[in-house]
């Protein structure tokens, strides 16, 4: 009788939606089945060494000797590389958060429309440089200008590193951050000028305490990108295992000695074991960043 | 292993069905035209030493001209990433610039029922760089091993009676190769008596690296092959200890064995090479293939004291005996 009242849909019709969002479904589980794979796999490799003789998760983890080929004494202790890779990516972050959400508050607030699209076609550039070029630009330019102007022996170092991962990073951050404060609704900037606020004092006041969710998002996100960036640091930090005591020291980092030692080490040995052991350290390292970005997040909303 | 190129069709169909999987209607007769269009040109793959990959270079160039349809593919990486490489049968050709080690050796037999063979092809002396404006002129081992390996107390240019001009801060910059070097391994077997490296060197990925950021910082001092000599670096003369004469690297104190620091290199394949891989390999022992060499800056093997050119090193291979090369390979 529903037939009569309502156009009936064709059956391949009906089945093809349902088809459909199977498979949207199927795309939404699957980065979670990705990441849960990639992590498996990963630590498939990493495993059978924590197990092995001779080695010890305490001297994987705090001791600073890096000697995986040694003829007489073969040591993996990662915490140089780690400190390495904190280095970096603290001065990285340092340099970078001002001037990223700067830009972003810039962008969102302050700037023209027309000025605004430039700006976003020439972030957008910049973010889609390759790190190679980084490492590059690195390598040759910005050592070149670190040794002129510091002083320093060598230019490779955590001071270029640092400069470089900020660079990449910033584009990141511009334009998420940028996202963020866009999504603030127009009624709270209206209600703002509406009590008088300067336009400093909207931002200040309103806007950021609005987005703080999405900055530090965007901020989180910077800290990813160079964490993980691996051959702009390779070229740039001038590898060496040792814990820094300068800016102008050279450094290694995790992800540039997976990539400088993967391919030398034997598939299967102890040596590309931890090397794969190293990989799944640098996972949890962004695991527990994104975690803690989760808690704080919702630490905020709570309030 | 003379390849026709079987990689290649086999990654296509293996396109050709992933592709069919999306669309639907496409058939898999695709793949198989493939494999016949493509033409039958012999590719030899050679990877290895950093220290060699300009003369292989020079090389598999030189031998296109001779053997037009034969290709040769060279890369580096060093000289551990190439008998790692060819311990999987990835690669026909490995390029080291050290000894294959009994382990890999045994690695090899494991994985593929093969043993590497091994052919001296050069000789390089390892030359000890620093800074043109570096006023010492010679070094002893004893030095060396002070200043590089772990527990060396030499720190500062002024211990060692060095006063480098216009320099406040004289921290001896340590330039080091990284550690899938054969040249890194050369010189941790010979120069520091098997003690491992001081950490905190600056390790870099080539052996013309080391030269470069040797010849652009006075405080430095850097290990790498003879052939990368430049006008910005001075090659230091290396005594063996203490008081004994020391001797700059030349292809006379190669010759006749008097520089301590001076090396073999060689080319690995698995199993006696035969076909394209074996015609390369004479050439490369022949005058022409020597002659690269020579241009490259390094020894070629008849000065080197090897008379007769060919001398195929059977690589040390404990209780693993070569397979015969009927036995079938592991899928």
């Amino acid at each position: 009788m529903d037939s009569t009242a309502r156009p009936v849909r064709p059956r391949a019709a009906v089945l093809a939606e349902k088809a459909l969002e199977a498979v949207i479904r199927l795309s939404g589980v699957s980065a979670i089945v990705f990441v849960a794979a990639i992590f498996f796999f990963v630590l498939r490799e990493a495993a059978p060494v924590l197990v092995s003789k001779g080695f010890s998760l305490w001297q994987f983890l705090f001791s600073t000797d890096w000697y995986p080929t040694s003829a007489t004494n073969v040591r993996y202790g990662t915490f140089a590389l780690s400190v390495g890779t904190l280095s970096v990516t603290a001065l990285a972050m340092l340099i970078a958060v001002p001037f990223g959400l700067g830009a972003a508050i810039y962008l969102s607030e302050f700037c023209s429309p027309r000025v605004r699209e430039t700006l976003k076609v020439v972030i957008e550039l910049l973010s889609a440089i390759p790190s190679v070029v980084w490492g590059f630009v690195g390598l040759t330019v910005m050592s070149k200008l670190i040794v002129s102007s510091t002083g320093a022996p060598v230019g490779v170092n955590v001071l270029n590193g640092g400069i470089i991962l900020a660079l990449m990073s910033v584009p990141v951050i511009v334009s998420i951050g940028e996202d963020a404060l866009k999504a603030v609704p127009d009624s709270f900037r209206e209600a703002g000028v509406a009590l008088g606020a300067t336009r400093w004092q909207l931002v200040y006041r309103v806007l950021l305490p609005a987005a703080k969710n999405g900055l530090l998002a965007a901020v989180l996100l910077g800290v990813g990108r160079a964490v993980g960036e691996t051959m702009a640091v390779l070229m740039a930090t001038g590898h060496a295992v040792h814990i820094p005591g300068s800016l102008l020291d050279s450094v290694r980092t995790l992800t540039a000695n997976i990539a400088a030692e993967l391919g030398e080490a034997p598939s299967g040995s102890d040596h590309y074991r931890v090397l794969f052991l190293t990989g799944t350290l640098l996972f949890l390292i962004t695991l527990v960043v994104n975690l803690t970005a989760d808690f704080v997040v919702r630490g905020i909303r709570r309030k | 292993m003379t390849r026709l190129r079987p990689t290649t069709p086999t990654r296509l169909s293996v396109l050709a069905l992933v592709s069919a999987f999306a669309v639907s209607a496409c058939g898999g007769g695709g793949a198989k035209e493939e494999k016949v269009a493509k033409p039958s040109k012999t590719v030899i793959q050679n990877k290895g030493s950093d220290t060699m990959v300009n003369v292989a270079q020079v090389w598999a160039e030189e031998y296109r001209k001779a053997a037009p349809d034969v290709e040769v593919e060279v890369s580096g990486g060093g000289s551990g990433v190439g008998i790692a490489a060819l311990l999987k049968g990835a690669i026909d050709v490995a390029n080291a610039s050290r000894d294959i080690k009994p382990s890999e050796a045994e690695q090899a037999s494991k994985n593929t029922g093969k043993s590497p063979v091994g052919f001296n092809v050069g000789a390089d002396a390892l030359a000890v760089y620093v800074h043109k404006d570096n006023p010492m002129s010679e070094i002893n081992l004893e030095q060396l091993t002070e200043l590089y390996a772990e527990g060396g107390k030499v720190t500062r240019w002024s211990e060692l009676g060095v006063t480098i001009p216009g320099v406040k801060d004289d921290t001896i910059v340590r330039v080091s190769r990284q550690s899938s070097s054969g040249t890194y391994e050369f010189f941790r077997e010979h120069a520091l008596g098997n003690r491992d490296f001081r950490l905190g060197s600056r390790d870099l990925n080539g052996s013309k690296e080391v030269v470069e950021l040797v010849g652009t910082t006075p405080t430095a001092i850097g290990y790498s092959g003879m052939g990368y000599a430049t006008a910005a670096v001075k090659m230091l003369r290396v005594a063996p200890k203490a008081g004994a004469p020391a001797v700059a690297p030349t292809i006379a104190a190669v010759h006749d064995k008097s520089y301590p620091l001076a090396r073999s290199l060689h080319v690995y394949t698995l199993g006696e090479p035969h076909g394209a891989v074996k015609a390369y390999i004479d050439w490369i022992l022949s005058p022409a293939g020597q002659k690269v060499v020579e241009d490259a800056g390094y020894v070629p093997v008849a000065v080197a004291g090897n008379a007769t050119g060919a001398l195929a090193t059977g690589a040390p291979a404990p209780g693993a005996p070569p397979v015969p090369a009927a036995s079938p390979p592991k899928p």
